[in-house]
């Protein structure tokens, strides 16, 4: 298992762009925002939080298809399959393999960004813990929309169109979370909520994810 | 009735059969129901006192997004029966729904606008509801494409029904994370058990035949649609037998 993740980083990694291009990504969003609402400090403060979760959320979207279509293609995701590893153990260290090359450097630079679009320093703590807890979950959901459309030609854009609307309860509840953080307000329950969501999600979505990817590899 | 008899429609051939004599009468009756209840509802019953004729359009509004969620449900019961039991009928049945589960929100959601115009003062609001109804078209509309998008028709059954059933748990997540992020501007159930809270008695009679026009409509169609799904595949096979042969 340990050295299936550690393949899987060191691809994503060393392997062309996967790793910078959804911080990039993240970072082109954050720029171009100020251009579409303009630049009025108070304005950007007050929608600030969303945006960040917005362009996180994105950019997780933009490397989905990355995670499985590549060992789809050369055939090394038959041989993992007939690997003695469980199929649900293989679901879930590519996403976690996702998660640390594309969620978690999204984690880090969201402060950057927050300042990049005069976040109140209040919203700082709650952004951060709301995207940690919510983008491990955003992989995961992601995986399992990466293996319903792994075998199919122009997968991409049907891939966005399926995990969307799912990412719907975790944008919620996150981004509810850094609002509510930014307005000074309690944010205990939507932290709960969010908390609980993705353990669920981690818990039993990778179950799916392996018996979609079965069904593709038969 | 012994519920072992109900496997017995999973055999195609006894599907049409039995369709072929249930088809007409369930399309008659929708059709009759129909027009009886929204002819009934139009002209014959009373205006509000507060919102005038336009409280019309609950006969055509109600019905839709009733049934809007309760095609979803019936897709989540027969991908079920698929992945359980593999009856080809089954999973054709959930095909076939989805479209008309689709085209149910989307007249829920446009007469709810048009509804939502003269009494909001608004076309649409980011109310609980209403989100709701736009992310569960959203769900219809990721579902149809994968079917569409998916050559070989087991792979698509299986992988859709599977997309079926963790779409309900999030559909129902988003159906309650929206009630917390924002409050409503809808009005509560006017169809809950509790006789209190319903529509006065003018108008639920109409509305009762409405619905029962609308779930009526929903059969015929699905049976239709399952029907036809079931006749294009026998149609590939026998041509696909004529090309080895």
């Amino acid at each position: 298992m340990i050295a299936l993740l550690i393949r899987d980083l060191r691809l994503a990694i060393r392997a062309g762009g996967g790793f910078g291009l959804g911080l990039a990504f993240f970072l082109i969003v954050v720029t171009l925002v100020p251009f579409a609402v303009g630049p009025q400090s108070d304005l950007l403060a007050r929608i600030a939080a969303g945006i960040l979760w917005l362009g996180a959320l994105l950019s997780c979207l933009l490397s989905l298809d990355r995670i499985l279509a590549l060992d789809w293609e050369d055939g090394s995701l038959d041989l993992l399959a007939t690997a003695p590893l469980p199929m649900e153990a293989i679901v879930s260290i590519k996403a976690l393999a996702h998660w640390l090359t594309t969620g978690l450097p999204l984690v880090l630079a969201a402060p950057v960004f927050g300042l990049l679009l005069s976040l109140p320093e209040a919203g700082y703590k709650p952004l951060i813990i709301s995207l940690l807890l919510g983008t491990p979950a955003l992989s995961v959901i992601g995986t399992f929309g990466a293996a319903l459309t792994v075998g199919l030609k122009r997968g991409g854009l049907l891939l966005s169109l399926l995990v969307l609307p799912l990412y719907v309860p975790i944008l919620i509840f996150g981004a509810e979370m850094a609002r509510r953080g930014v307005d000074g307000l309690d944010y205990t329950t939507p932290l709960l909520m969010l908390a609980g969501i993705t353990c669920g999600t981690i818990a039993l979505l990778p179950f799916a994810s392996a018996a979609v990817l079965k069904v593709n590899l038969r | 009735m012994n519920l072992n008899a109900l496997w017995a429609y999973a055999n195609p051939k006894k599907f049409i059969q039995t369709t072929d004599k249930v088809l007409p009468w369930v399309s008659v009756l929708a059709v009759v129901s129909l027009v009886v209840g929204l002819i009934w509802g139009f002209f014959f019953t009373p205006e509000d006192y507060r919102q005038g004729s336009t409280v019309k359009i609950i006969y055509l509004h109600v019905p839709s997004a009733l049934m809007a969620i309760n095609v979803w449900l019936m897709m989540l019961v027969t991908s079920l029966v698929w992945i359980v039991r593999r009856h080809h009928v089954s999973a054709l049945a959930a095909r076939a729904a989805a479209p008309v589960g689709a085209v149910m929100t989307l007249i829920a959601l446009a007469t709810g606008a048009i509804w939502g115009q003269p009494m909001w003062g608004t076309w649409w609001a980011w109310d609980p509801r209403l989100t709701s109804f736009l992310i569960l078209f959203l769900f219809y509309l990721g579902y149809m494409a994968l079917w569409e998008a998916i050559e070989n028709d087991d792979t698509a059954a299986d992988l859709t029904s599977i997309l079926c059933l963790v779409g309900s748990v999030f559909a129902l997540l988003s159906r309650y994370a929206v009630n917390f992020w924002n409050q409503g501007l809808h009005q509560g159930a006017s169809l809950s058990l509790d006789k209190e809270e319903n529509v006065a008695d003018v108008f639920w009679y109409p509305l009762l035949v409405c619905i029962a026009g609308f779930v009526l409509l929903f059969i015929a169609l699905v049976l239709l649609r399952t029907r036809t799904e079931i006749r294009a595949r026998r149609m590939r096979a026998l041509l696909a037998r004529e090309r080895m042969g």
